[in-house]
């Protein structure tokens, strides 16, 4: 059961990856099935049962995308 | 569930013009949370430069002034003589802070200024589209040294943290990095502990921020991160390089 | 009232203080030091900002910042010191933010001398720096001015939220004069729009760039209106005897004591001469050039330079009448010499 939830204002991604390379849990992903509106993949919990809520997602993410939630 | 990562208050809700990856987003957030956690973002004022983050006075959620190209610092030393009380910082590029205003900041610091600048340094000007600043390492390729950086032309790149903490008036002189969590979180506490000795009036503090420009360097944004790790670390190495202490 | 002898850089640093100045930053520089060197004896004792700076360039960039702060800030230099502030001065004048400007102004271009001059002129009254400004000139002709016109000044540069300079020749800094101490001051102007602290209220922006061209050219339009409102009311000259005069002096500053005379003597010599001294260079008094236009049969421009201010009259001449100079640089002329100048004039005129 996973410890942490992330959340996404998908309209600020730029896709930079670096939450995606970070995240500890391989939590995240790109998601390909997805284009916002400034014609980036946003970044998506791909595996969300693994986030552990550590934070470094949103500690990397320039763009202020993702709140970080922990139990 | 307690939030445990968000939007700053310090931070308007603007998106960020910056490039995907571009280490100003990172930096921006951590001087707002330290805004936010030192409870001074009603206090605070500051002073956005010439370069990629002239913009900056639409994302930081305080009182702003925009300063001309390397002026930060002696716009800085007005507004702290007279209101003295207030946490005034600037936030620098290279070109700005090494380049043009390499006057104003040696004499702010020079005169032990109580204020605190954040400099980024990615080692070539970002705004313009890729030129050489004075950060730029020897052999790499930007614009105006489409050969390479070549010493018998345009000389060695600028130390600023080292320059800087051999002046009296520095009271913390700090150089960071974001390149991975740890890195960034140091970088944190850095421009907390640069704040701190502000408002402790002991000096000039600035904190050296080494960042990446995937844009100009022509890499993605993790490759950015790693090309810092292996090239510009080694030549600006992280440390804290002047440390005044309350007496 | 009590006089005090007083030289005419501290008459106008005493005139700040009293304003209500609360910081001079500045750097040294032939003939307006003792500017600086007052401020930095009288200010500290009185809990007032003073701070040498590293370069005038620094200097107008922490006026920018005093400035924004909503606090009386001044700083002083001379030619070169004003041509490293020019890029300081346009941003101020963009951010519309209130300041006084002092140019203590010696001989140029270049390092020039230290000998007085007027040839700043086109500096202080076309903006100066880049872009679409100007600044308030006004140019004391004595030490008491020296002191009263650094008092307006800050007054006019609050009222219209626009740098002022202060403009006078070398000497004018230096001589002595007795000047009676005027009343202090007390600053009563609201700027809401000051950068203190967002505390009660939303942040505000000091800030000068406008990358939408609409917005760039509304911001533009707007300092426009601002100018046009000064020159409709801030215009101002003195005038001496030119109702019925053939040749009509034009001179500003300490020159204008001489220029006066000048006509004087002329006059006994009888020729008639009047006089039209520019208190305010800009907004330039074009009207009281027009008007004696109407009837003069020539105008003398009387300048310490090649001729500047001469461009300013022509245009308010507007072909009416021929306009001459008589200029020297880097050395006051006497007003036998002036008369003299005048003299030949009124020959080739055939008013003899």
């Amino acid at each position: 059961m996973a410890k942490g939830i992330v959340s996404f204002d998908t309209g600020r991604c730029k896709a930079c990856e670096l939450c995606v390379y970070f995240c500890p849990k391989d939590v995240l992903g790109l998601d390909h099935n997805n284009i916002n509106v400034m014609g980036y993949h946003p970044v998506a919990a791909l595996q969300p049962d693994n986030c552990t809520g550590c934070g470094i997602c949103a500690l990397m993410c320039p763009d202020l995308v993702i709140v970080v939630e922990r139990e | 569930m307690k939030t445990v990562a968000q939007r700053p208050q310090s931070l308007t809700t603007a998106k960020f013009h910056y490039c995907p990856g571009c280490t100003h987003g990172i930096i921006h957030r951590l001087v707002a949370e330290c805004l936010d956690e030192l409870k001074m973002r009603e206090n605070a004022i500051g002073i956005c430069p010439v370069g990629c983050s002239v913009l900056a006075y639409d994302y930081f959620n305080c009182d702003m002034l925009e300063a001309a190209h390397g002026r930060a610092p002696a716009i800085a030393t007005g507004i702290k003589r007279l209101l003295p009380d207030r946490c005034v910082f600037t936030y620098q590029g290279d070109g700005d802070l090494a380049s043009i205003g390499m006057g104003e900041i040696v004499h702010a610091s020079a005169r032990g200024e109580n204020i605190s600048v954040i400099f980024v340094n990615n080692t070539i000007y970002g705004m313009t589209g890729g030129q050489m600043a004075p950060t730029t390492l020897l052999g790499q390729v930007t614009t105006t040294s489409p050969y390479g950086r070549k010493k018998e032309e345009a000389g060695y790149p600028v130390r600023m943290a080292e320059l800087l903490a051999q002046n009296e008036g520095s009271a913390y002189i700090c150089r960071t990095a974001v390149n991975d969590p740890v890195n960034v979180t140091k970088t944190k506490k850095a421009i907390k502990k640069a704040l701190t000795t502000q408002m402790n009036g002991l000096g000039f503090s600035m904190v050296e921020v080494l960042s990446t420009c995937p844009t100009n360097w022509g890499l993605s944004p993790l490759e950015a991160l790693n090309w810092m790790d292996e090239n510009m670390i080694p030549y600006y190495p992280l440390g804290e390089f002047k440390v005044r202490e309350v007496e | 009232m009590k006089k005090i002898l007083m030289k005419g850089n501290e008459a106008l640093a005493e005139g700040a203080l009293i304003a209500g100045c609360a910081a001079f930053f500045g750097y040294p520089i032939t003939p307006s030091s003792e500017i600086a060197e007052y401020m930095a004896r009288k200010m500290p004792p009185k809990g007032l900002t003073f701070v040498q700076a590293e370069s005038e360039l620094a200097a107008i960039n922490m006026v920018y910042g005093g400035a924004a702060t909503g606090k009386r800030v001044m700083t002083a230099s001379s030619g070169p010191g004003l041509s490293l502030k020019q890029e300081g001065i346009s941003f101020i004048a963009e951010a519309e933010l209130p300041c006084l400007i002092v140019n203590i102004s010696r001989g140029g271009p270049g390092l020039g001398g230290i000998q007085p001059a007027q040839s700043d002129y086109f500096q202080a009254t076309r903006g100066g720096g880049h872009g679409d400004y100007y600044t308030i000139v006004l140019a004391p002709s004595s030490v008491q001015e020296m002191m009263d016109f650094t008092i307006q000044g800050f007054e006019l540069a609050d009222t219209y939220r626009t740098p002022v300079l202060v403009m006078a020749e070398g000497t004018l800094g230096q001589m002595m004069e007795p000047v009676e101490i005027r009343p202090e001051v007390v600053p009563a102007f609201e700027k809401p729009w000051a950068i203190t602290g967002c505390k009660g209220r939303k942040p505000n922006i000091v800030n000068t760039l406008h990358l939408s061209p609409d917005y760039l050219e509304e911001r533009n339009r707007h300092l426009y209106c601002k100018y046009q409102e000064i020159k409709n009311k801030e215009k101002r000259a003195e005038t001496f005897m030119v109702e019925d005069a053939d040749i009509v002096l034009v001179a500003f500053g300490l020159l204008s004591r001489i220029a006066r005379k000048a006509a004087m003597e002329a006059r006994r010599q009888g020729i008639k001469v009047g006089l039209i001294r520019p208190v305010t260079l800009w907004p330039f008094p074009a009207e009281h050039i027009k008007k004696a236009a109407e009837q003069a049969r020539v105008f003398l421009s009387l300048e310490i330079s090649m001729g500047q201010m001469i461009e300013d009259i022509k245009l308010a001449v507007n072909g009416k009448a021929p306009v001459e100079l008589y200029g020297r640089i880097g050395i006051i002329p006497s007003p036998e010499e002036i008369t003299r100048q005048i003299m030949l004039l009124a020959e080739r005129e055939g008013l003899k």
